[in-house]
């Protein structure tokens, strides 16, 4: 870890204005995943601004119906809240089949979106990467790539996003809402939110410097069978290999959002339109493009598996 | 003492603390954060600097240039140990490469420098600093291309001879009616223990004395001496809690050695922990194996010719990884083979981790078993009971076992789980979405014992002192030594108190191998048989017909207080015991039978365990607490290696990829069911005066077995490669 300063903001707009005038500013949320990287150096940030007392903690219904989440929301309280567990099992079950008790408990709604790959060779500084230092390489294509992805991804880099929040938060359609230095707001689709690797990694979203979340807004209820299912190692307490959100209409039609396979939370709309056609119809559209090394093949078959899985808890709960 | 003949009626055999469920007695310490940890020795050396371990950042080659100017002028810096400025080091007999490299690299994140500041935050920036130019060579990273090569290694310390035959293997399996031959592979293992190696050193004047955390005070402190090229005498060690080990910490390792080098170049108490990342690379690892089994038995099952071949690899100097180990022993047949073939590999150093030998041996054999128990179309358990031996099968009936009660455990642990209820055609059982089946595996390990001493001593208050240099890695050493000396002594265990992990103590067998609870409380046992003698002495009473009870001596209907026979003085005795040839004229090992119901999801293949229950023979159970901690713990790393454990080799660059906890998956809570452990009666009086065996590493040996013929019965799949994961399950279903 290096040395660096470190300061309390007092609101959202001196926290964004902080954060574009200090050069490797940097914001602070749980902290469960910036210092993680801090300590390994792969984050080096000089001046850390806490936005943890900025009242962006609290979760409002908006005048059409829907939700926002506090940026600062943490991943336990909304996992608990009883409206998104009304209105939005999914987001409530994929919070709850993340990290454990302990990092939720501090963990964010702003900081979950942004957390970066689980890649191990992003986490070894030795080693060539392009996310962590553009232009050396990527250790992981021809390398131990099991757990990366298969969607999104270019010769410059294969990380996968690993965060199952924001692949319920994909599925809801969410908005992810912004200021920046000015103070001038925004808010962005989600699908528009994250980018792919393509020749800069290193950019992962659409944020400009200084921008802070100050929240993320769901749209009204959708109503229907919400479920996730995510597949990993062991039971609990890892990262997926492949997750699925999934809400089934009353009316035949669904939607999908993928998790462990994706350069970012996935989602076509090819694989909702496959929906009447079962698991391996949804499977194939959702996969169209997909790019498979040696160790990751195998994620095309468990994405079909884990559809049909999502599919047979549909019914069950029918 | 010595023990040279079978054990008579003691003592022990009153079985009033011995034997009984004990809470562990340095619980409350633990949980109330009282017990000090190696780094956290604030009170035995105030003032520590901290150190921090520069890695190798290649597998192999040389260092070209190193740059130290950035750190040494980085805030808080004391002081960089290197090998430019160590002095000349010796090399412990333990490690195989150099604790500390330079100029020759021998294995990723060998430690190349300690950087020591004044605050850890410091010395770790500052240890980013440090440029170190390399000039690699190639190395060798893959067992599997490098089996050719493999050679016929030098008979090591521990797992005998790397070959052994007996009769004519290949003729009696080439005539065999039914004939299994499949090839087994295990992965590398991490300890994953929860306490990293971590040391506080410090010296005055030319005594070196290391709060470690440590499994074998005796060996380290030698090895420290030979390291360092000073007397045994100057240096102590000081271990009393040990966070973990399963075999990670026998052995000296960086931690140590540059906490001892730092100190003394910046001439003030220096403290080291390795990372957790640091950890996989830096220091050992079980190695990985490829395994051919080969069993001839007749339609019935009975075997006749049995062949186990390992190969395995390690850096240049280092030994093998002995699997075939039980296949010597297990099961009966005329005609047997095993063989240990060791390749040169440039990956950091293997050695041993819990079970060394049988842990992934066992994974391979008791497949291989399954296999046959189909292909003759005999239950599993019934397969395992015709082949039963009651004799070292390779020696013959002149050495028989000391006791074995493999049966007992097949036929009360299969009645116990239920056993019967299990189809034996694969693929038949459903439940829900789960494909369900049961597996099952023998357990098997040897016991072995070692010298081990202590002294004792009751002071004026009739409290009873310990002291030993065994060491508790979370076992219940303390416990059960305290309850051999309250038994011996015949005082309530809270009477007692235990001083463990000090070299200044007497030097005992340490914790390995499961060697460990017997040998220290023998060696607790010879100490106490002495004090007895002294205690009697002083009150004028015959030693063999003084009874010790209740903090009295009685003899007749006359009776002395310890207290008071111990004055202000007290009284104390020291003693050890020595082994004489039992364990050569008979063979002596740990049994058992694992039991195991898995479902394996019908889409995915994700697999879990619904229930797990073993029954085990390990001679006098101490404390069945403690001992079905240490089986229901042993099981869970079962299911780890089986399941999901696997360091994954980048053959490239040749290092351990996945090195750290998020990526090196162990099980948690929600893998594991609840557990069943029955201990069945046994009492070996050829194993020592405390008629026990060792039972810590026994419940992994088998258990991952159990799961992957769980898993064939479940869903009639039979994989050979370990970890036995979701990929690997879809792929052979798909195929
Ligand atoms: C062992 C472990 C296991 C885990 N397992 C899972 C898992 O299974 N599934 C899963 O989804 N996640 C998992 N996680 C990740 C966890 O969800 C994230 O670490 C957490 O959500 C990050 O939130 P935080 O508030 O701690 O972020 P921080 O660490 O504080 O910040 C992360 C990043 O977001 C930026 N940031 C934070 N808040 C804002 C804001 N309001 N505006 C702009 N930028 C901001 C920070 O500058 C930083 O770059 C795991 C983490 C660990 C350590
Ligand atoms: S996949 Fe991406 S994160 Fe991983 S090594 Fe390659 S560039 Fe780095």
């Amino acid at each position: 870890m290096k040395a660096f300063t470190y300061e309390r903001a007092t609101s959202v707009e001196a926290a964004a204005r902080a954060a574009a005038s200090v050069q490797g500013a940097r914001f602070i949320a749980g902290g469960t995943n910036l210092l993680d990287l801090m300590k390994l150096q792969i984050e080096t940030p000089t001046h850390l601004i806490d936005v943890n007392h900025l009242g962006l903690d609290r979760i409002e219904e908006t005048p059409d119906g829907g939700l926002r989440i506090g940026a600062l929301v943490r991943n336990t309280d909304l996992a608990a809240d009883r409206r998104v567990r009304r209105d939005y099992a999914v987001l409530s079950r994929a919070l709850l089949a993340g990290a454990s008790g302990q990092l939720r408990n501090k963990a964010t709604t702003g900081g979950n979106l942004l957390q970066r790959t689980r890649c191990p060779y992003f986490y070894d500084t030795r080693m060539p990467c392009n996310k962590r230092q553009p232009g050396s390489g990527c250790g992981a294509l021809q390398g131990m790539s099991r757990s990366l992805a298969i969607l999104g991804v270019s010769d410059a880099c294969i990380a996968q996003h690993p965060s199952d929040m924001a692949v319920a938060m994909r599925l809801l359609d969410s908005a992810v809402d912004t200021m920046d230095a000015n103070g001038a707001r925004r808010s962005i689709p989600i699908a528009d939110f994250h980018l792919l690797p393509g020749d800069t990694p290193q950019q992962e979203t659409v944020l400009k410097p200084g921008e802070i979340i100050t929240s993320v807004t769901l749209p009204r209820p959708i109503g229907g069978t919400h479920v996730y299912r995510k597949v990993r190692d062991r039971a609990s307490y890892a990262f997926a290999l492949v997750s699925v959100a999934a809400v089934f209409g009353k009316d035949g039609t669904a939607r999908f959002a993928f998790g462990g396979i994706g350069a970012k939370p996935w989602r076509v709309e090819a694989a909702d339109a496959a929906a009447g056609r079962g698991a391996k119809a949804v499977a194939e559209a959702a996969l169209a493009g997909a790019r498979t090394t040696h160790h990751n093949d195998f994620k095309k078959m468990l994405v079909e598996r884990t559809l049909a899985s999502v599919y047979r808890q549909r019914e069950a709960r029918a | 003492m010595k023990f040279d003949t079978p054990a008579g009626t003691n003592p022990i055999d009153q079985g009033r603390v011995i034997g009984i469920p004990h809470d562990r007695i340095d619980g409350p310490a633990k949980v109330t954060g009282t017990a000090p940890y190696a780094y956290e020795r604030h009170d035995a050396a105030p003032n520590a600097a901290y150190g921090w371990i520069v890695g190798s950042a290649i597998a192999r080659g040389r260092i070209a240039a190193m740059d130290l100017r950035a750190a040494e002028s980085a805030p808080g810096v004391l002081g960089i140990v290197t090998h430019a400025n160590a002095g000349k080091l010796g090399k412990g007999n333990f490690n195989t490469a150099p604790l500390l490299g330079g100029p020759q690299v021998d294995h990723y994140d060998q430690a190349l420098a300690l950087v020591i500041a004044d605050t850890f935050e410091n010395a770790r920036d500052a240890a980013r600093r440090v440029r170190i130019d390399y000039m690699p060579q190639d190395g060798k990273f893959d067992l599997a291309a490098e089996r050719g090569n493999a050679v016929k290694p030098p008979e090591g310390d521990f797992g005998g001879a790397p070959d052994t035959a007996v009769g004519d293997f290949d003729g009696a399996f080439a005539r065999a009616a039914v004939r299994i031959d499949q090839h087994y592979t295990t992965p590398d293992h991490s300890h994953a223990m929860m306490e990293p190696h971590a040391t506080t050193a410090a010296w005055n004047g030319d005594r070196l004395t290391l709060w470690t955390s440590n499994q074998m005070i005796a060996w380290s402190v030698g090895e420290m001496a030979r390291t360092l090229g000073i007397a045994k005498a100057n240096v102590r060690l000081v271990s009393p809690y040990v966070g973990g080990g399963f075999g990670a910490k026998l052995f000296l390792r960086a931690d140590a050695l540059l906490a001892a080098l730092g100190a003394k170049q910046v001439g003030r108490p220096v403290k080291v922990a390795l990372a957790r990342h640091q950890i996989p690379n830096n220091t050992t690892h079980r190695p990985a194996t490829i395994q051919r089994i080969r069993i001839g038995a007749d339609k019935d099952g009975v075997i006749d010719a049995i062949g186990h071949e390992v190969w395995s690899g390690d850096l240049p100097g280092g030994g093998p990884e002995t699997a075939a180990q039980q296949t010597r022993l297990l099961y009966r047949g005329a005609n047997r083979m095993t063989a240990h073939r060791l390749a040169t590999l440039h990956l950091p150093e293997g050695n041993a981790m819990r079970a060394p030998g049988e842990a992934v041996g066992l994974l391979a054999l008791e497949v291989a078993m399954d296999e046959l128990a189909e292909a003759c179309g005999v239950d599993p358990v019934e397969l395992r009971i015709r082949n039963d031996v009651q004799y070292d099968p390779e020696a013959g009936t002149q050495r028989p076992f000391s006791s074995r009660k493999l049966v007992e455990c097949l036929r009360a642990g299969a009645e116990r789980f239920g056993w019967d209820r299990r189809k034996a055609k694969p693929a038949q059982v459903r439940d829900g979405r789960w494909l369900v089946g049961m597996g099952m595996a023998s357990a098997f390990r040897n016991n072995l014992v070692g010298k081990s001493g202590a002294r004792i001593g009751v002071d004026a208050t009739g409290k009873v002192i310990v002291e030993t240099d065994m060491t508790d890695i979370g076992t219940g050493s303390y416990t059960i030594i305290g309850q051999t000396a309250a038994e011996m002594l015949g005082v309530p265990l809270d009477r007692v108190t235990v001083r463990l992990g000090d070299s200044r103590f007497p030097e005992s067998a340490g914790s390995g191998g499961q060697w460990g609870a017997n040998s220290a409380t023998a060696g607790v046992y010879a100490a106490a048989m002495a004090l007895r003698a002294k205690l009697a002495e002083k009150a004028g009473y015959p030693a063999d017909q003084a009874q010790f009870e209740d903090g009295l001596i009685r003899h007749d209907n006359e009776s002395r207080t310890l207290a008071a026979l111990a004055g202000r003085e007290g009284v104390w005795a020291q003693d050890s015991m020595d082994y004489g040839d039992l364990d050569k004229r008979y063979a002596q090992a740990t049994f058992g039978a694992h039991f195991c119901e898995v479902g394996v999801d019908i889409d995915t293949a994700e697999v879990r365990i619904r229930r797990m229950g073993g029954a085990f023979a390990a001679g006098r159970i101490l404390n069945p607490k403690s001992a079905r901690s240490q089986v229901i713990g042993a099981m869970t790393m079962g299911v780890g290696a089986a399941l999901m454990e696997s360091l994954e080799v980048d053959t490239r660059f040749g290092f351990f990829v996945n090195h750290d906890m998020a990526e090196y998956v162990v099980p948690v809570h929600a893998d594991i069911p609840p557990q069943d452990v029955l201990f069945i009666d046994e009492l070996d009086d050829k194993s020592s005066p405390m008629k026990a065996k060792g039972v810590g590493e026994l419940g992994i040996c088998g258990a991952g077995a159990a799961v992957a013929n769980a898993i064939y019965n479940a869903t009639g799949i039979r994989l050979r490669d370990y970890p036995l994961t979701i990929d690997k399950l879809l792929k052979a279903q798909a195929a």
